[in-house]
């Protein structure tokens, strides 16, 4: 479970990231459980103004947010790197559409990993979303992330693009044990 | 295996009949010729692919019109492709969405190859068993003008309803392909900005 990985929960810039989700309107969330989005998910959860999913598999969360969108939402999709070899098809709804999609992707397998089977989709995650039409932008530290999603949610909702911020596993930590 | 007898085209004609202002939504192959057939509107969102979709499309889009019903009109293969979507639906629990599965045992668009529903997997079941509010299986037509009465009245939490229909393919009824005018279309039927 979540609270196993990293050990993230709490932090400051997490508050930061919500914050900035919220003023451009993001009331909606998705997600598959993870650590580097603990904090996130119990914000969302937890907050009455707010709508938060929690999804069986990733690509789950494409179709719910384009359906959002559909209807006057803006929702924000939070993953893991694993789990963005899920969406892949998925992703033609969006794309195709020209449905705003923010999806906030932790990494894994790519610094200090110490588990091998994270390895693959990490290295596969970024050229994997950039085939199927996803702009992939990326923070390996707080200050880059807080700016590079608040510039992401004015070109994902206003110039409906859809756009993957990859947070660097350098920023979540080394997974504790 | 049991044959079915219900006409796709006409179950879906009297079943949007009486839709009024009804959101529909509709799964990639047969459903989406079927919905079209019945009558092209602003309101209707056509998936021409995204398989696994359609159910899940119908959650977010039920989330963020709570006021609307929101109905699904997909295939049992489209719906099979989103299992899961049964769990995440139960839990998000919304009260305006309903999903119509036309379930013709068989994958149609591909040469009719069997699906697993004609093979023991009961849709019904497995919603009821996920905490759908109410599950049915529809064959007939006096269960049908059940149904189509019962769609249209509130529930209290999302419903999942089979249609057996006669496994046959039946001249298509294309709607648009381009995904960016059906969802603009759609957007502007709803007074939302369009880009």
């Amino acid at each position: 479970m979540a609270n196993a990985e990293h050990n993230n929960s709490g932090q400051p810039w997490q508050q930061a990231l919500y914050k900035i989700l919220r003023d451009a309107g993001v009331d909606h969330a998705c997600y598959v459980p993870d650590a580097g989005h603990s904090e996130l998910i119990n914000l969302y959860e937890n907050d009455s103004t707010t709508t938060a999913n929690v999804l069986t598999t990733e690509e789950e969360g494409i179709a719910i947010a384009t359906g959002a969108w559909l209807g006057g939402r803006r929702s924000v999709l939070l993953m893991q790197s694993s789990g963005v070899g899920n969406c892949i098809n998925m992703l033609s709804l969006p794309v195709l559409s020209q449905t705003p999609l923010l999806m906030l992707v932790t990494m894994r397998g790519e610094w200090g990993e110490f588990n091998p089977w994270q390895v693959p989709m990490g290295k596969a995650t970024q050229p994997a979303l950039e085939a199927i039409g996803l702009t992939v932008l990326r923070a390996d530290d707080t200050d880059s992330l807080l700016a590079t999603v608040s510039q992401a949610t004015l070109m994902t909702y206003s110039a409906n693009q859809q756009i993957a911020v990859l947070m660097g596993q350098r920023l979540l930590g080394e997974k504790k044990w | 295996m049991t044959s079915y007898t219900l006409d796709r085209r006409e179950t879906i004609n009297t079943l949007l009949a009486e839709r009024k202002d009804t959101l529909v939504v509709t799964g990639l192959g047969s459903p989406t010729y079927d919905v079209h057939a019945a009558g092209d509107r602003d309101d209707n969102y056509y998936l021409w692919g995204a398989m696994g979709g359609a159910a899940l499309t119908g959650l977010g889009l039920a989330q963020a019109q709570p006021d609307k019903h929101v109905l699904v009109i997909t295939g049992d293969g489209e719906m099979l492709m989103a299992y899961g979507a049964m769990a995440t639906i139960a839990v998000a629990a919304p009260s305006n969405l309903d999903i119509v599965v036309l379930d013709n045992q068989h994958y149609g668009e591909t040469g009719m190859q069997p699906s697993h529903t004609g093979q023991g997997i009961d849709f019904a079941k497995v919603a009821a068993a996920s905490g759908f509010s109410e599950t049915a299986t529809v064959s007939s037509n006096d269960d049908l003008q059940v149904l189509n009465k019962n769609i249209y009245q509130k529930a209290s939490g999302p419903r999942l309803f089979v249609i057996k229909v006669k496994a046959e393919n039946l001249p298509r009824s294309l709607p648009p392909r381009d995904a960016t005018f059906i969802k603009n279309r759609f957007r502007r039927h709803l007074g939302l900005e369009v880009c």
